[in-house]
Parts: structure tokens; sequence; C-alpha cells
């Protein structure tokens, strides 16, 4: 009996380590932010911001000491949580950085406040996608919450959106992409030019979209409208039937085993795409490049139909006011003076004032991250890590081309609750 | 009447206890360190997971409220029952498999070793693959398993298939296979436990009575082993049930248990829900437990 007492707790604890390590992490990690020596000691000011990972950059914070003084103090969560914090605790951060969808459910609760456009020294220089929703004058406006359509607001007390530009902008835009589906040019052995190719039956069992309700939802949208089942009146917004008809899609494939996997965590679709599991599956465009540091082959293909696309921005919150505000508007003008810009450009993601951004990066870097020119060099990390050889050329081509195909924008539907319910029997059937 | 009945005794009581109070007090305070713990780190715990079961929830927050619509829609979905079943079904099979190779591997190491010394080698390399954590030991199989995985490339290469199999990773026989591997110990130690308490001289009285080796060990070793199995099927059978992370990773997101159910209910925010199905679930498994407790007699091990 001793013995099998010492084995359970053994194991209960090791998960209780596991659990505390983690903590501890987490805690370091903070900590490790935080702890900047203060060269501004006449006067410290220090912005909490907090948001979904991928712009809570350290470098970030580190440039941004070192040029304003001013200490930023990151937290990242995953959206949902994001959007919890952003409501029920709102002295909680100075700038929240956050997606425009989560956006367009926190900003109606009023904890946070508009900026003056006034006061944004590069407004003018911020990409025409964010301020009127075309980024060429005859570009067609995508469907979901597309970013201009959350960005304005028509009075600084304000509660509900503009239906055009104002002087008062609720979200700075720091960070958005297209998403597409990501192959294995190797390995599927035929052209791919649309969303519906990942239904093709000779990529049964092959296949694999992630488990991320509001994000997975979409590009079963796309691949519903791309095989003709369905016109969406608007993806991003879908009725109850329209959200039955896709879950009721998704699950017949399911069970007809077309999928592998879903996945969850980028990681989980770098190793999927990598031990050859899946061969054609949504994908982030990271992962894409992860998937390639290994030397394995993987494509982010672009399709007809267009992309999926995503952004984030910062907002302001409603308590800041003097000094704080003050510096808060200083962080965000840097922010978009060009040093971010370039650095998350180079990373594959795209950055709201790209005219200030070129002139931090190479002509090459430019040319080939912005302009989809083949690489004359190695085009380099932000680590100093190879991450394309030269001749390389950016799959789907140049900023235009790629954000200029947006078909839909990540989104929160009015049914919300009711997708995440089917969706879960979808996971479950 | 009893009033002036009752205060003599009273009395006489508090006379008595006040006597031997040390005496009388020390078990109490030997059982408060203990009772303190589980009061403050279990009953606690579960007595907030009952209360915000009952809450009301958005996107953003808990309401404080008394409803039963986080009940009614867990118990009201075909989802839950569908997912309720397939994770009974998990434990099932999984408590089937481990309970027969649990036996025969304690069975051998408390019948077929001869010295003790030798016993506890053995025992202890079948602990060996724990020191290593439950997540590497279940990952580490995917590139076994997976499409171009060893079994298969190894299979292929022998000419044996002529394509890989597809069912081996990210299937039921996936999940069953690493809980299996997962769990198995859990069944072998309290086993061997009872096995190694079995009087020797029973043995050999059936045998002198002329039992041949199936009926000495079906009619004395198993009824002798049942309370370490009873406790090896507590254990694997609430690991199974409360199993998120294996499911999740050896089936590729593709099958549902009630823990990841409840897993994805919180990444969501939506608590109260998580929180009416683990009391659900505790409900389901406590019975469970009472079941097999009524079943064997399980103190005939202490």
């Amino acid at each position: 009996m001793t013995n099998t007492t010492d084995k359970k707790t053994g194991i209960s604890r090791r998960s209780l380590l596991k659990t505390g390590a983690a903590a501890v992490g987490l805690a370091a990690g903070s900590g490790a932010i935080t702890g900047f020596p203060t060269i501004w000691a006449q006067n410290p000011i220090t912005l909490r911001q907090f948001g979904t990972g991928v712009s809570n950059l350290n470098a970030i914070a580190d440039k941004c000491k070192a040029d304003l003084g001013v200490t930023l103090e990151m937290t990242a969560t995953d959206s949902d949580a994001a959007a919890q914090r952003a409501v029920t605790q709102p002295d909680s951060y100075d700038i929240a950085d956050i997606e425009y969808w989560i956006a367009k459910k926190v900003y109606p609760s009023g904890v946070m406040q508009p900026m003056d456009v006034k006061k944004l020294k590069y407004y003018d220089k911020i990409v025409p996608l964010f301020i009127t929703g075309k980024l060429t004058p005859d570009s067609v406006i995508a469907q979901g919450t597309a970013p201009h359509t959350v960005g304005f607001v028509e009075a600084q007390d304000a509660k509900t959106f503009a239906k055009q530009p104002t002087q008062w902008m609720t979200m700075v835009p720091t960070i958005y992409n297209a998403d597409t589906l990501g192959i294995r040019p190797d390995l599927v052995g035929r052209d791919i030019t649309t969303w519906a190719d990942i239904m093709d039956p000779a990529f049964k069992g092959k296949a694999a979209i992630l488990n991320i309700s509001s994000i997975g939802i979409m590009d079963a949208a796309m691949i519903m409208e791309a095989m003709g089942n369905i016109k969406y009146a608007d993806k991003g917004n879908m009725t109850k039937e329209e959200i039955d008809k896709t879950i009721d899609f998704l699950i017949k494939a399911k069970q007809d085993g077309q999928f592998r996997a879903f996945w969850k965590s980028f990681d989980e679709s770098v190793n999927l795409m990598a031990s050859g599991e899946v061969v054609i599956q949504s994908m982030w465009s990271p992962a894409v490049a992860a998937v390639r540091s290994k030397g394995i082959a993987c494509k982010y293909q672009p399709l007809k139909e267009g992309y999926r696309s995503w952004g984030g921005g910062l907002g302001l919150a409603a308590h800041l006011k003097g000094a704080e505000l003050d510096a808060a508007y200083e962080y965000i003008n840097w922010y978009l003076s060009g040093w971010v810009g370039a650095y998350l450009n180079r990373q594959g993601y795209y950055s709201a004032a790209m005219d200030s951004a070129k002139q931090f990066m190479s002509e090459d870097e430019w040319g080939y991250w912005v302009d989809g020119k083949p690489a004359k060099g190695d085009i380099m990390a932000p680590d100093g890590k190879v991450m394309e050889k030269a001749g390389a050329v950016r799959d789907g081509g140049s900023f235009v081309e790629r954000m200029g195909k947006v078909a839909c924008w990540n989104s929160v539907m009015d049914e919300d609750r009711y997708m995440v319910r089917r969706w879960n029997e979808f996971i479950a059937a | 009447m009893t009033v002036a009945l009752d205060q003599p005794l009273a009395a006489a009581k508090s006379a008595r206890r006040r006597r031997v109070s040390i005496g009388a007090v020390a078990p109490y305070l030997q059982a408060t360190p203990l009772a303190l713990i589980l009061g403050v780190f279990l009953l606690l715990p579960i007595l907030m997971i009952a209360v915000v079961s009952f809450w009301d929830y958005d996107f953003a927050a808990m309401y404080p409220d008394f409803l039963t619509t986080n009940y009614s829609d867990t118990l009201g979905s075909w989802v839950t029952w569908k997912t309720y079943l397939n994770t009974l079904k998990y434990a099932a099979i999984v408590w089937a498999l481990t309970l027969f190779v649990g036996f025969w591997v304690a069975y051998f190491l408390a019948f077929h070793i001869r010295t003790t010394a030798m016993q506890m080698v053995l025992f202890l390399v079948c602990t060996v693959p724990f020191l290593t954590s439950n997540i590497i030991r279940m990952i580490s199989w995917i590139p076994v398993l997976g499409r171009n995985g060893l079994v298969n490339s190894t299979l292929v290469q022998m000419g044996l298939i002529p394509k890989p199999i597809e069912w081996l990773l990210y299937s039921e026989f996936a999940v069953v296979l690493a809980m299996v591997h997962l769990y198995a110990l859990f069944m072998v130690t309290p086993i061997f436990n009872t096995l190694m308490r079995i009087d020797k001289s029973l043995i050999e009285a059936a045998r002198d009575a002329g039992a041949s080796g199936w009926q000495v060990l079906w009619n004395v070793i198993i009824p002798l082993a049942k309370p370490g199995m009873a406790i090896g099927t507590i254990f694997v059978v609430t690991l199974v049930m409360a199993d998120f992370s294996t499911v999740q990773v050896m089936s590729g997101g593709q099958s549902a248990s009630v823990a990841l159910m409840m897993k994805n209910q919180m990444s969501l925010l939506q608590y109260p829900a998580a929180a009416a199905n683990a009391v659900v679930l505790l409900v389901l498994v406590l019975l469970m437990v009472a079941g097999i407790l009524r079943i064997v007699d399980i103190r005939k091990e202490l």
C-alpha cells in the first residue's frame, strides 16, 4: 500500500511542480521586462501595455526605453483573456494592444478613450486600409470586422463607431497580415489555386484546419464559398442558418476522414507540416517560415478567393491623463515613426505606416518583404538568422498584391455564443 | 424533568473531561493539520466550483446568480452525452487492458521471481519510464506511430504493407495505446502489493487438496488480489476520466473527452459552464468509486 501511495503522490507532485515552474517562469519573464535601469530618474514614466502575444516584443520595449525614456511593462495573454481583461480590469493597463475584432467587443463598454488624430504626427502616413478600408482607391472593402469600421468614433466621449473617418481614432494600427493555406509543394503533386482544394478527396486524411473557433470558422467560410456551397451575406457575421450549414458541412467532412488533425498552437501546425502528416492546412506566416527553416519545402499559397486577414492596434485606457497621456501619445508617435515598423516588416508582418518604416530598411529588405522582388542577398531575421537565401521571392508577392486581396477580416459575430457551441459539436462529432 | 436529570449528568461529564483534557484533545490536535489542509485546499475549492457553476457569465465577466442554465445547457446537449460516452468508453477499454497487463506483470513478479532482491530490481525497472514527464512519454509516440514514423516505415520497407497505415496516429487507437502506456503501472503496483501478501501456505494447501494451476489462480489468487485490483481500478478510472492532454495530442484534436470540453470552455472564459461540467464529472467519478468500493472491500488491504 505504501508503494501505491508513493507513486500516486509522486505523480501529482510532479504535475504540481510543473505548474509551479510555469508560474515562476511567467513571473521571471515579466520581471525581465520591467527590470530596466531607470535612466530618466527625474521623470520616470511607466506605461503598462497588455495584449495578444504577437507584438508584445521585448526588443520594442528596449528600444522605447532607449529612445523615449519611457518604460514599457508588457503582459501577453491570449485573445479571449485580453478581451476579458480589457473590460473587467480597465485600471490595470494604460495601453491595450488588441485585435480590431476584440476592440469591437471592448470599446463600447467605455474603458478606452479615442485618440485625437491632430496629435498623431504620422496620421497621414497610416495605410488607407485602416482609414477608408481601401488599400488602393479601387479596392473592394473586405467582409468581417474590417479595421476601418471600428477605427473611429464620432466624438471624444462617443461609444458607437463612426461610419467614416473622424477626428477621433479608437486604435492606431500596429501589426497586420494576410493569412492563407500552407502547402507542402513537394507532396501535393498539383497546383493549389483555391480554398476549395483543401477538400479535394486526393488530400483525404492529409488536411488540417485550426481549432480556434473564431478563426477556424472564417477559414471554413472561405472554403464553403470557394466550393460554391453557399454565398454569405457577410462571412464575418453569419446568421444562425449560415453557421448551421457551415458546421454541418465540416462535420460531414470530418466523418468522411478528410482531416488528419486540428491544431491549436503554432508548434502543432509546424510539426504536422514538417512530419508530412499533413500536406495542406490553415497556417500562420511565421509557421511557414519555421517549417522552411528545417529545410523542408513549404509554401504560403496565395489563393484566387483572396486572404483572411487580421490586424491589431494600440488603444488608450480611459483613465490616462496628464503626463501619462502625453507619454502615451509620444509612444504611439514613436511606434509609427519607422523603427518598429521596419522591425515588424522584417518578420513578415506589415506595419501601419509603411513609408516611415522604409527609411529603416535596406533596399534589398524592402524589395523582398514589401515589393515582392527577388532577394539580392540573404534575408536575415531580426535575430540575425538567415531566413531566406538570395534569389527567394515572397509567397504571394508584394504588399499591395497581398493586402489588396483580402476577402475577409477576423471578426466577432453577433451569434458568437451559438457559433462556439456549434464549433464544439464539430470537434466532438 | 429531563432538564433536571440532564444537568447532573452533564456536570459529571464535564468534570471527567477536565480531568482527562489533554488525552481527549490530543486526537483532535493530531487531526487538525490534515483537516485544515484538506479543508482549505480541497473542500473549499470544490465548494467554490459548485457555487460558481450556478453563476451567469458573458465574454467579460461572471455574475453571482442562481441559474440552472449551466446545467441544463450541459446536460441538454448531445455533445455532452456523446463526450461522456466517449470518455467512459476510453475508461472501460483502458481499464480492461491495464488490468490484464498489470495483473500478469504483477503475477510474474510475485510468483515467478524467487528472490526478493530481484523482485525489487524488476519492480524498479517497471518504474523507470516514470522518471520522465508523462507529457514526454506521450509525445514520444508521435514519431513512432506517424505516417512516416518508425512502425510504418519499417513495415513498408519490409514489404509487409504497400502504404503506411493511417490509423496508427491521430486515432482512438493512439489514444488508448498512450493511456495504457501511461497508466499501466498504477495497476501493477497495488496488485503486486496484494499478491506479495498472499500467504504461500494457502497455495500449498490448495495444491495439496488437488487444485490445478488454473484452479489455484481462479479460486485462491484472484479473489485475494481483488483489493489491489480495486485500488488500481480507482487510479486508472479517475486518471482516464480526468485526462485531456493525451486525448488532444494523440487524437490530433479530433476526439473529445470531458476534461477537454472543460478546457475549451475555460479557454473561452466560460468558467461557470466549465464549473457545472466539473461538478457533473465529480459526481459521476465519485459514484464510480463508490460502486467499486461496494464490490470490493479494500480495507482488507490496509
